[in-house]
């Protein structure tokens, strides 16, 4: 077999484990979906002009940055960290599998999982909460390149912070610093209610640059003026995610370590 | 005689001040079950992995299957087949589903449900892994290092765990695949284990190859005298002999009958192996990783 079949076999063993895997659905997958329904119902009563503004359509596009960074970083760092310690990552390499077949897999399972959550959020958010669809093309088009480059740069980022912690504590390693980082970026909250200097060390980081460019797309045209810039500066946006992606895949490249530390 | 199937000169790798492997030299020939015995720290594990391609060697040369493992191409790992000390990760998927996604590496695979059958998997084979046992476990490890049809084979302490009956129905699928022709390169601490498989033992300490031979030769075993034992008026008496045809017929003529509770030893396995490594284990070198 060929690299690429054997990096769709891959993606389907990867996506049999993902979806037996009860935590890896829930908390990754469902988690935003959930989130983003739960505020809607919560906050109603504080969007007055719910024809403006609803709670659906203020959270949607922190639920979708969210859903991004989980799917492609969170799930990225998790299960890669855990397959180094459990020797998955020693095994596949004991075999001919080149290894290109092994991330061409994790790239396919986050593809899929990352899709599949997005068109689930935009479906709940429409039906569910009246949250308008992104109006004209140019939106779609900004939807789908903001969601791409972020889904590439988390996945190569994930892979790259796995390295960083053992299966035992990885789990607290990525959770505390994405939650941190989830409200600084304005995931959780309006970014506006952010503080100014936060703000700026947000603008550091992905998500921040994911969030806003998931507001240009959901948002009414003048919100843009309630943006660090006052504009939703789609052009830079891209140009930070695609630098994130580019120097998280050297980073991913540089540090990949197929055994666990202290064996080989 | 033809090229042997593992080649090692003057092997050596030093981790800090340590000296795992120190000048090892061994050769494992086509179709045999070698069995690499040494008391923890001794380089056995070290040896191996470079033997498997998994870690870079100081000094020496080393040829597996007439190719040298460090930067070996992905080609050399079509024949190769290895067996790791424990395949976690895998409790989500089935026997069948991992055998098939490991085939599909191969060029030319077995079959999975000739594998799952050779193995006695094949009633589990659609079950969830994580419920197998540990003995079922370990054989799926050795289907999925036999799956691609490997013309060596390398197990780790393959019966580590395992009840009497699981270790003899383990042994009966090694020397199965032995039968094939596959070589093999087992290492264990089982000194039975090596006696029922291995066609030949070597037994290192300290990085160095102490000896080398079958497991009915070691140290001279079979040169060595034997223990006489029975058991007259109630007392258990025993000599050691270098005849013991000898003093067996002497006995039956003194016995009416049966002589009682008769036995003839010479040393085990196990004893010319523990007295081979004794001058090499001490406190500290059982502490050192291997």
């Amino acid at each position: 077999m060929n690299t690429l079949a054997l990096g769709l076999d891959r993606t389907v063993v990867e996506l049999k484990m993902y979806s037996r895997e009860k935590e890896a659905v829930f908390f990754s997958f469902l988690f935003p979906i959930l989130l983003l329904s739960l505020f809607a119902v919560i906050f109603s009563g504080q969007f007055e002009d719910a024809d403006a503004m609803s709670a659906g359509r203020f959270f949607m596009p922190g639920m979708v940055a969210a859903g991004v960074l989980l799917t492609s970083f969170q799930t990225m760092a998790l299960s890669v960290a855990t397959e180094r310690d459990d020797g998955t990552l020693k095994r596949l390499r004991s075999t001919p599998m080149p290894p290109v077949a092994y991330f061409l897999g994790k790239v396919g399972l986050v593809a899929v999982t990352s899709v599949v959550q997005l068109v689930t959020l935009l479906v709940v958010g429409r039906l569910g909460f009246d949250v308008p669809l992104p109006d004209g093309g140019r939106r779609w088009l900004v939807l789908a390149a903001v969601f791409a480059l972020g889904v590439v740069a988390g996945t190569v980022l994930g892979i790259a912070y796995s390295s960083l912690s053992t299966a035992r504590s990885i789990g607290a390693v990525v959770i505390g610093p994405m939650l941190v980082l989830q409200f600084i970026s304005g995931v959780y909250i309006g970014w506006q209610d952010v503080p100014d200097w936060l703000r700026q060390v947000a603008a550091l980081f992905p998500l921040k640059w994911i969030a806003q460019g998931m507001r240009s797309v959901f948002y009414p045209q003048e919100m843009a003026s309630l943006e660090m810039a006052g504009s939703w500066e789609t052009g830079r946006t891209l140009l930070v995610l695609a630098a994130w992606a580019a120097g998280g895949l050297v980073l991913c490249v540089s540090t990949f370590r197929w055994f666990k530390r202290g064996t080989v | 005689m033809s090229e042997p199937a593992i080649r090692i000169r003057g092997l050596s790798k030093t981790y800090g001040q340590h000296r795992a492997v120190d000048g090892l030299d061994l050769d494992v020939r086509c179709g045999e079950v070698f069995a690499l015995l040494g008391p923890n720290g001794a380089g056995k594990t070290t040896t191996v992995e470079v033997l498997e391609g998994f870690r870079d060697r100081d000094a020496g040369e080393v040829s597996v299957l007439g190719t040298d493992p460090q930067g070996a191409p992905l080609a050399w790992r079509e024949r190769i087949g290895i067996v790791l000390q424990s395949s976690g990760g895998l409790d989500l998927l089935t026997p069948r589903e991992v055998l098939r996604t490991t085939a599909r590496c191969y060029r030319q695979p077995r079959e999975v449900d000739e594998v799952l059958t050779r193995t006695g998997l094949q009633e589990k084979a659609d079950e969830r892994i994580s419920g197998l046992s540990g003995g079922q476990r370990r054989r799926l490890d050795v289907a999925l290092g036999i799956v691609g049809r490997p013309e060596l084979l390398f197990l780790d302490e393959p019966t580590t765990g395992f009840d009497p009956q699981a270790r003899r129905d383990f042994w009966g699928l090694i020397r199965d695949l032995a039968s094939d022709g596959t070589t093999i390169l087992l290492t264990t601490h089982y000194l039975d284990e090596a006696e029922h498989l291995a066609d030949r033992v070597g037994v290192i300490a300290a990085g160095r190859l102490l000896a080398l031979d079958t497991p009915a030769a070691l140290g001279g075993r079979q040169s060595q005298e034997a223990t006489v034992s029975w058991e007259e008026d109630g007392v258990r008496r025993s000599l050691r002999t270098a005849t013991p045809t000898a003093e067996l017929l002497a006995l039956a003529a003194r016995f009416p009958g049966e002589v009682p509770e008769l036995t003839v030893t010479r040393p085990s396995l196990e004893d010319t192996y523990l007295a081979l490594i004794a001058p090499h284990v001490s406190g500290e070198s059982a502490q050192v990783p291997a």
